[in-house]
C-alpha cells in the first residue's frame, strides 16, 4: 500500500479555492507554534495582521502605501515570468530606478512639478531597463542563465546606492549616507489628502490595467504567453522567441525601475540605503500568488501590504518580531503553490502502475491525442486544464537538450512536465492556445496581425 | 604598490571555503536535476543554527553539527516541494530562501532583541604562525577531504552514477530500477548539508558571531560558480578560488594609496562583476543536465 498521485482528467471548479483555503490553514498551523513561542496568542496575532489594519482609515491608507512598491515589483516579475524569463533581479532594477529618479532631483532641483515628476519617472524606468539590459542580452544572445546574472546584479545595485551615498551624494549638511532632499517639484502629489498615499498608486493601477490589456487582448501579449508556454512551439509557429524574451525582460526592468523611482518621489523624497526593503524579492511572492495576472498581483499586493502594516502593529503591541510578516507571506506562497499542484492529481492508495492509463483515459484527454508514449499523453490530458498561469510545475515539452531547458514555461497548459520527451512530442501551439486562457485566436491569425 | 602575496593566498583559501562548500552542494543537487535556489537561505540557516548551537552548548563543534542537521532539513524541505510535489523550482527555491532567512531573523530578534549578538566559541586556526598554512581545520577538511571525496563519489561510485542518471534521463534511470525520488531526496539532503556547512563556516570560523545578512549573496555566487564550472567539481573549486582571490585582492588594494580614490563599494562589487564577466565569456550555449528543472513522475 503506498500513496501515489494520479493525474486527474478534469478539475472540479470548487477545487482550487478549497485548496487555497487549505493552504491558509496550513500556514496558520505552522506559524501558530512560533507565535506562541514568542509569547503571543496566534489568533490575536492574525487578528492584528489581517483585520486591525483595515479597521481604521489611517492604517487603511498605510496598507495602500505599503502595497505600492510591491505592486510595481509584482507586476515586473509577472510580466517576465509570464514569458518564461526568470527575472530574479527586480530588487536591483528597483534600486537602479531609485538612483535614476534621484539624479535629476539632485542636479536639476528647481524644475517645476509638471516637468520634474515625469522626468524623474522616465529616468527611473530607463535606469531599470539599463540594469536589466546586460542579463537580458546575455540570455537572448548567448543563452547565459538569466537567473544567475539577475541575482548577482542585486548586491551590485545596493553597493552602487551605498557608493553614491558615501560619495558624491552624501548629505551635505548632516554628513550621513543619505542624499539631500530632492527639489520641491519632485514631491509626488498625494492621491488621498491627509494620508501618505501618493499618486504612485494611480500610476501602478494604470500600469496594471495596461498590462492586463496587453497580455490578454493584443498580439504582443499572446506572443509573450506563447513563448512562456512553450518556446519551441512558439518558435515553430514563427514567433521570434529572442525578441519576445528581450522585450519582456526590458519591460520588466522598466516597471521595477519605475517602482524604485516612485518610492523615492512618493515616500522618501531622498535616496537612502533602505529605499527597498527586499521589495524586489517580495515581488516574486506577489507575482506567484497573483497567478502572474495583473488583477491577481493587485489583490496580493494589497494583502501583503495589509500583513506588513499588521506586522508592524503586532511588533509594537504584542512584541512579536516583525519578521513574522515575511514568514507568513513566504510560507503562504509555498503552501499555495504546493496545494495547487495537488488539484491536478487525485491521491491513489493502490500500489499499481496504472497512472499512464488513468491519464490517457481522462475525460477529454483522448480527443487531443498527443504523440505516442506516456509523456505525450500526459501533456495532452493536461491541455484541458483550466488555465491559471501559476507556475506550479516546470515544463518543457521539447527535446531534453540545452536549447529547451533554459526557458521553462511558467504557464498552464503545458504545466505537467513530460521530461525527456522526444522532440517530436511538441504540443501543437494551437492545442495550447485553445485553453480558456487564450482569447486572441490561433497563431495563424496572430501572425497576420 | 606592493601586494602581500602570502597574505593574499591565506585570505583566498579562507574566503573560498564557504563558497566551495556551497558550490559543491549545488553541483550535487543540480546534477540530480534540481536547481536549488534555496541555497542562500540554507547557508543563512547554517550560519545561524551554527551560531545558536555553539552558544547553547559552548562548543563550535556542536554548532557545526547542528548546522549540518539544519542544512539537511532545509534540503528536505526543497525535496518535498520540488521532488514530491513537483513545484516550479525557481519559485520553490526563492520561497525557501525568503522563508529561512525570515525565520532566522525572527528567532534572532526574539532571543537577542535588536542588539548585538554575543561572541561564541569559534574554531581556532591551525599552524597559526605559518603563512598560508594558517587556516581553520574546516578549510583543510574542505579542500583535502570533501572536495576529493565529492569528485570521486560523483565520478566513480554507484551513488554518483545514479545521481547523473537521474539528472540526465530519469525515465531511463527509473526503468533501470533506480528510485528517482530517493536519489533526488538524497542529493538535496547532502547538498543542503554542504551549503549549511559553508554558512556555518562564516559564523563559527570567520566571524565568531552572527549578524543579519551574514551570507550577503554568497549563495548566489555559488550558483554562478556551478554554471561557470559546468557542473564539475574541480572547476567549481577553481571558480571559488578565483572569486576569493579577487575578493582578497580588493581588500588589500583598498588600503593602498593608489586605490585610495576608488570608492570602497566599487572594490566590493568587483568580485561579483568578475563572476558575471567569467560567465559571459565561458558560459555560452552550455549543455545543461538533461532533466534540469524538470520534475519526474511516473506516467
Amino acid at each position: 500500500m503506498s500513496m501515489r498521485l494520479v493525474l486527474r482528467g478534469r478539475e472540479p471548479r470548487w477545487l482550487a479555492p478549497v485548496l487555497v483555503l487549505v493552504a491558509v490553514v496550513i500556514v496558520y498551523l505552522l506559524t501558530a507554534g512560533p507565535i506562541r513561542g514568542a509569547g503571543a496568542n496566534p489568533q490575536a496575532a492574525y487578528q492584528r495582521y489581517i483585520v486591525t489594519p483595515l479597521t481604521q482609515t489611517t492604517s487603511l491608507t498605510e496598507v495602500v502605501l505599503a502595497a505600492i512598491p510591491i505592486l510595481f515589483t509584482g507586476l515586473a516579475v509577472a510580466v517576465a515570468f509570464r514569458s518564461g524569463y526568470w527575472n530574479i533581479g527586480a530588487e536591483g532594477q528597483f534600486l537602479a530606478g531609485a538612483i535614476g529618479a534621484t539624479a535629476p532631483g539632485l542636479y536639476l532641483p528647481n524644475l517645476p512639478g509638471p516637468l520634474a515628476i515625469p522626468l524623474a519617472l522616465v529616468a527611473g524606468a530607463l535606469a531599470g531597463v539599463l540594469w536589466s539590459l546586460v542579463p537580458a542580452l546575455l540570455r537572448t544572445r548567448y543563452r547565459i542563465d538569466e537567473v544567475v546574472t539577475t541575482l548577482l546584479l542585486n548586491p551590485v545595485a545596493l553597493l552602487l546606492v551605498q557608493g553614491l551615498l558615501n560619495g558624491p551624494w552624501r548629505n551635505s549638511t548632516s554628513g550621513f549616507p543619505v542624499s539631500n532632499n530632492l527639489g520641491a517639484g519632485y514631491r509626488m502629489p498625494l492621491a488621498i489628502p491627509g494620508s501618505r498615499v501618493h499618486l504612485g498608486v494611480v500610476i501602478a493601477a494604470v500600469l496594471a490595467i495596461a498590462i492586463w490589456l496587453v497580455m490578454s487582448r493584443t498580439a504582443t501579449g499572446l506572443r509573450a504567453r506563447a513563448v512562456g508556454l512553450s518556446p519551441d512551439a512558439a518558435r515553430f509557429s514563427g514567433i521570434s522567441v529572442r525578441k519576445t524574451l528581450l522585450r519582456s525582460a526590458l519591460i520588466s526592468g522598466a516597471i521595477a525601475g519605475l517602482g524604485g523611482a516612485d518610492q523615492v518621489l512618493g515616500v522618501g523624497h531622498k535616496l537612502s540605503q533602505e529605499v527597498s526593503s527586499s521589495y524586489g524579492y517580495t515581488g516574486i511572492v506577489v507575482a506567484t500568488l497573483g497567478a502572474l495576472t495583473a488583477g491577481g498581483v493587485v489583490l496580493v499586493a494589497l494583502l501583503l501590504g495589509d500583513i506588513t502594516v499588521g506586522a508592524q502593529n503586532a511588533s509594537l503591541v504584542l512584541q512579536l518580531p516583525p519578521q513574522m510578516g515575511e514568514i507568513v507571506s513566504s510560507l503562504l506562497m509555498l503552501a499555495v503553490i504546493s496545494m495547487l499542484v495537488l488539484r491536478r492529481y487525485k491521491v491513489s492508495w493502490r500500489r499499481d502502475r496504472s497512472g499512464a492509463l488513468a491519464a490517457a483515459d481522462a475525460p477529454g484527454g483522448g480527443g487531443a491525442a498527443g504523440p505516442p508514449g506516456p509523456p505525450g499523453s500526459v501533456s495532452a490530458a493536461q491541455s484541458h486544464d483550466p488555465a491559471s498561469a501559476l507556475p506550479s510545475m516546470t515544463a518543457s515539452t521539447a527535446a531534453p537538450d540545452s536549447v529547451s531547458r533554459a526557458v521553462s514555461p511558467p504557464a498552464s497548459a503545458a504545466d505537467i512536465a513530460s521530461p525527456g520527451a522526444p522532440s517530436s512530442s511538441k504540443t501543437p501551439l494551437e492545442q495550447q492556445l485553445s485553453t480558456p486562457d487564450a482569447t486572441v485566436g490561433t497563431p495563424g491569425e496572430e501572425e497576420t496581425v | 604598490m606592493t601586494i602581500a602575496y602570502l597574505a593574499l593566498l591565506t585570505a583566498m583559501l579562507t574566503t573560498a571555503t564557504p563558497l566551495v562548500l556551497a558550490a559543491l552542494g549545488e553541483v550535487i543537487t543540480e546534477r540530480a536535476g534540481i536547481l536549488n535556489l534555496g541555497i542562500e537561505g540554507t547557508m543563512y540557516v547554517g550560519a545561524f543554527t551554527g551560531f545558536l548551537g555553539a552558544e547553547l552548548f559552548g562548543s563550535a563543534w556542536w554548532g557545526l553539527l547542528i548546522a549540518i542537521v539544519a542544512g539537511v532539513l532545509a534540503g528536505l524541505l526543497m525535496a518535498v516541494l520540488t521532488v514530491t510535489l513537483g513545484v516550479n523550482q525557481h519559485v520553490a527555491g526563492i520561497g525557501t530562501t525568503l522563508l529561512l532567512i525570515a525565520a532566522c531573523d525572527f528567532t534572532s530578534r526574539l532571543k537577542y532583541g535588536g542588539g548585538t549578538l554575543p561572541q561564541i566559541p569559534k574554531f581556532g586556526q591551525l599552524f597559526a604562525d605559518v603563512p598560508v598554512a594558517s587556516q581553520f581545520l574546516l578549510t583543510y577538511v574542505t579542500f583535502l577531504v570533501i572536495v576529493p571525496a565529492a569528485w570521486y563519489a560523483l565520478r566513480a561510485t554507484g551513488m554518483g552514477l545514479k545521481l547523473g542518471a537521474v539528472g540526465e534521463n530519469p525515465e531511463a534511470a527509473d526503468a533501470a530500477g533506480i528510485s528517482v525520488a530517493r536519489v533526488r531526496y538524497a542529493a538535496l539532503a547532502i547538498g543542503g548539508a554542504l551549503m549549511a556547512m559553508g554558512g556555518a563556516f562564516l559564523s563559527l570560523a570567520m566571524l565568531g558571531s552572527f549578524t543579519l545578512n551574514i551570507t550577503n549573496g554568497r549563495g548566489w555566487v555559488a550558483i554562478a560558480l556551478v554554471i561557470f564550472a559546468r557542473w564539475r567539481v574541480w572547476p567549481a573549486v577553481a571558480g571559488g578560488l578565483l572569486f576569493a582571490a579577487v575578493d582578497a585582492l580588493q581588500l588589500q588594494l583598498v588600503v593602498t594609496p593608489e586605490f585610495a580614490a576608488v570608492p570602497r563599494e566599487v572594490m566590493i562589487a568587483l568580485p561579483y562583476l568578475v563572476v558575471i564577466i567569467a560567465l559571459a565569456v565561458s558560459g555560452r550555449n552550455l549543455r545543461y543536465p538533461g532533466a534540469y528543472l524538470q520534475p519526474y513522475r511516473r506516467t
